[in-house]
């Protein structure tokens, strides 16, 4: 080959997705492109036109359109257009025209079949099949090891069953028997069919509860009960399970939420092992794991502090192991509860046990289980409604104060919105705050909910959590009647938007302006999960993180088929580079935030970022239509 | 500087009526085939006007003692300039005319050189890409002077064909207008209207220079950005050759 035509090949090759692609047919494709040069203004693709080549910016700029004529895309050295035509009926959707002085290659329609055909990269890029987002994403979460390794791959023996009736000595002399730390306790008596299971002869069976070494220790003989007690008496009220089909991941974030250390593993009903968190560490050594033990055995919050190296660290690994949004989300959120959680026993400690029953509720992200590094405390107290302010006000101003105080030692900064359990608004007995949300919900103002809109995302963090539930409880049944609170939770959706791509080193606005950064918090997750909420609060769903809010919507005919699941996409697209742009920050020591600057950011992600923010752009505008303001009838 | 551009209007005006001349009178089979085919109507509009961007390079500066090295010509319209039909020749230069400074220059070895046919073996090709187009150079003195005197050699007659001169029209326009000359008589440098100078200016992206093939398409995409910006599609051929 010419060395002249090299020198072209080389320029395809130095691009996306063209750098993916063999340098033989490189070559070959090269040697039969056409030249043209258009000045600037000049119309490169005229709508409706034919058209039979793909176009290569070899130099200069160039705008496309949308038929409406406003501006699609802003495209610059290095850039291909007129894909999506090729691929559809070869008529111009989108006209092109120079903004700069351009020279194009032109590839002949041919060679763009035989590229799409002979690399897959370059497929996914144009997207013959299914979007590049969604290829990219799926592609990731194959290659990741702990998602996909399921609990049940650690199991080993099945488990020692021993009956709620058996005295508290029998099951020791069965457990030493057995050689097993741990038992289930089973019971013929049935109230619940969620545990209820049948064995091999039968007979109907409830799981009740686990029992361990340690119970026998701290309940048993601690506690001064007799050898002929029976064990149903030491298990406790609640019991946490997993599905065998779980992954590995869940099973350990599942035990250290509830601050467990051993699980039953279920078949559905039937339960067939226990899994401790001793096995997953064996099977796969996370810090995090060691780090949330580590939190619970600081006895000041300072101390606690000196941990801050080791989150981060934590947070690293698992981006660089290839974790996705959901991982890190919920392995942050999890350190982010376990220091709440700690905090609170430290005050406790210092204050004495409360005087009525609370519960320290997390709002926000933490709720969600979608922390990131940068994240500020959301927080409340909700208290027993036997709740005296004259009595105990002091106890629960101090508890508010030292938890607050805490979080902001260990990293977690004051929240700006005042959004913290030291407010005495959001310091009140579970009556108050049941007010405060049928007030939100049945008379709503787009501007009165902006501030509580972060009280829709809640979830129990430490004490009685039966309050922060009843909360729940109240959205769930009450938001998806009340049309006019959907349509003012709608609005304040709209008010941030996402922009409408990259333009050589720049962020493009809708209006073609050109910003050096994006806060892709605030253009991207957050106007993402603010509309998730929406269509969650509309259908009822009690979940709190955005993916399983998403799979609750998709079990109704709320959104059209297939935009949950691009919904999904783009959330884990958008979380993922935020993330991963939070540890390139803290590897370069630098301080981690939610900004990215687009000449840090490669053409194949820009690509996928532009798509993640036209679905989004696409979802607010069927998030206005789909909820109108009611019109004021009488 | 008047009498020169008279004299180029007196002899562009007549090129058909030159060609037809030549077909008749030429004593080469070769010659006679490629003059019969003529060249466009002087008042064609240039985006009829089927083109094909020609570039030597060559050992030395004079035509009279310096020999080609290598030919490109790529066959191109206003619209679109399709690679495919690229021609590229390496040409073996009579006697030791290649130097080891054009060999610097060029990036051709000598043992590339020596293993390349005579001009004259590839001359009918090279005509019969040139026939019934219009060729496009980056001054002509070269390009035209060479081939001219390859074919004296050769075939002991004339071969003179109309070209379209980039580097004239950028001269045009950075040398003889009067703007440009009264930069000049206030002493200022003289715009460059070298081949990647006049790119530059036209916002084209830097191509590696001094090699035939790469000129060749770097003057062709030269020549549709000084249509594009100076001149029109309806320009006629008259306003453009010499």
């Amino acid at each position: 080959m010419e060395t002249e035509l090299v020198d072209l090949r080389d320029h395809l090759a130095g691009h996306t997705p063209f750098d993916d692609v063999a340098l033989d047919l490189l070559s070959d494709i090269v040697s039969n492109i056409e030249v043209a040069y258009f000045k600037a203004g000049e119309t490169i693709l005229e709508a409706d036109q034919t058209v039979d080549n793909l176009c290569y910016i070899r130099s200069g700029a160039v705008e496309v359109f949308r038929r409406g004529g406003q501006l699609f895309d802003r495209l610059g050295e290095g850039d291909i257009f007129g894909y999506y035509s090729l691929l559809r009926d070869r008529r111009v959707r989108y006209p092109a025209q120079a903004l700069e002085d351009t020279l194009i290659y032109f590839i002949a329609e041919a060679d763009f079949h035989r590229l799409c055909e002979a690399s897959a990269s370059f497929a996914d890029f144009v997207e013959v099949g299914r979007p590049m987002l969604a290829a990219t994403v799926e592609a990731k979460r194959k290659g990741n090891d702990m998602m996909v390794t399921r609990v049940r791959k650690l199991i080993t023996r099945p488990p020692l069953l021993v009956e709620s009736t058996e005295t508290v000595q029998r099951v020791a002399q069965r457990m030493t028997e057995a050689r097993g730390a741990s038992a289930l306790i089973v019971d013929s008596y049935t109230d619940d069919p969620r545990y209820t299971y049948e064995d091999d002869e039968g007979s109907l069976w409830q799981v009740r509860g686990i029992v361990s070494d340690s119970d026998f220790r701290a309940t048993v003989v601690a506690g001064g009960m007799p050898p002929d007690a029976l064990i149903g008496e030491v298990i406790g009220p609640r019991l946490y399970m997993v599905q065998a089909d779980e992954s590995v991941h869940e099973a350990m974030l599942c035990m250290l939420r509830n601050n467990v250390h051993r699980v039953p593993v279920m078949d559905r009903r039937r339960p067939i092992g226990i899994v401790e968190i001793a096995d997953i560490v064996r099977y796969e050594t996370s810090s995090s794991v060691y780090l949330v033990d580590s939190i619970f055995s600081r006895d000041s919050p300072q101390s606690l502090a000196d941990l801050l190296p080791d989150v981060r660290a934590s947070f690293i690994r698992l981006v660089s192991d290839g974790a996705d949004s959901h991982m890190v989300g919920s392995a942050l959120s999890t350190i982010g509860r376990s220091f709440t959680r700690r905090v609170l026993e430290l005050a406790e400690m210092e204050l004495g046990p409360p005087p009525v029953p609370y519960c320290f509720m997390v709002a926000g992200s933490m709720a969600r289980n979608e922390q990131t590094l940068v994240g500020d405390q959301d927080n409340a107290l909700v208290i027993s409604d036997d709740y005296d302010p004259r009595e105990h006000g002091a106890y629960f101003e101090a508890l508010a104060r030292r938890a607050s105080d805490g979080l902001a030692t260990c990293g977690y900064a004051y929240c700006s919105g005042n959004i913290m359990a030291t407010n005495p608004r959001w310091r009140q007995p579970l009556a108050v705050w049941q007010r405060y949300f049928r007030y939100w919900i049945d008379q709503p103002t787009p501007e009165g909910l902006l501030h509580s809109n972060v009280f829709f995302d809640i979830d129990s963090a430490y004490g009685d959590h039966t309050l922060v539930e009843a909360l729940q409880e109240l959205i769930a049944a009450r938001a998806p009647t009340n049309e006019r609170f959907l349509a003012a939770m709608a609005r304040n959706a709209l008010n941030r938007t996402p922009p409408l791509g990259f333009f050589r080193d720049f962020v493009m606005e809708k209006d073609g302006k050109h910003n050096n950064s994006i806060n892709l918090k605030r253009r991207g997750t957050a106007p993402l999960s603010d509309l998730i909420r929406v269509h969650a609060l509309a259908c009822g769903s009690r979940s709190q993180n955005s993916f399983e809010r998403l799979a609750d919507i998709g079990r109704t005919q709320l959104l059209g088929p297939g935009v949950g699941e691009r919904l999904a996409y783009a959330l884990e697209f958008l979380t993922m580079t935020r993330i991963r742009h939070q540890a390139e920050d803290l590897e370069a020591g630098r301080v981690p935030d939610n900004g990215v600057e687009p000449e840090s950011v490669p053409a194949t992600e820009r690509h996928n970022l532009k798509q993640a923010f036209q679905i989004l752009s696409n979802a607010q505008k069927f998030l206005a239509f789909r909820y109108p303001l009611p019109t004021f009838r009488g | 500087m008047r009498w020169f551009w008279q004299r180029i209007r007196a002899n562009t005006q007549s090129w058909p009526g030159y060609m037809a001349y030549c077909a008749a009178t030429t004593s080469s089979a070769l010659l006679a085939r490629f003059y019969r085919q003529g060249c466009p109507d002087s008042a064609t509009p240039i985006q009829d006007v089927p083109l094909v961007a020609l570039d030597i390079e060559t050992t030395g500066l004079d035509a009279a003692q310096d020999a080609i090295v290598s030919i490109a010509a790529v066959p191109f319209t206003l619209r679109r300039i399709p690679l495919v039909d690229r021609r590229y020749w390496l040409v073996r230069p009579p006697s030791d005319s290649l130097t080891e400074q054009s060999v610097v220059i060029h990036h051709i070895t000598h043992s590339a050189i020596e293993a390349a046919p005579d001009l004259m073996v590839v001359l009918p090709e090279l005509l019969e890409v040139l026939s019934g187009r219009i060729a496009v150079v980056h001054y002509r003195h070269m390009e035209r002077a060479f081939l001219d005197a390859a074919v004296r050699d050769g075939l002991g007659e004339s071969l003179l064909f109309p070209v379209v001169d980039t580097m004239g029209l950028e001269a045009e326009r950075h040398r003889s207008s009067l703007r440009a000359r009264l930069a000049g008589f206030i002493g200022r440098r003289p715009t460059s209207i070298r081949l990647a100078d006049s790119r530059r200016r036209y916002r084209l992206p830097l191509y590696q220079g001094h090699h035939a093939l790469g000129d060749a398409i770097g003057t062709a995409e030269l020549f549709q950005a000084q249509i594009a910006w100076r001149f029109f599609r309806l320009t006629p051929l008259e306003r453009l050759w010499s």
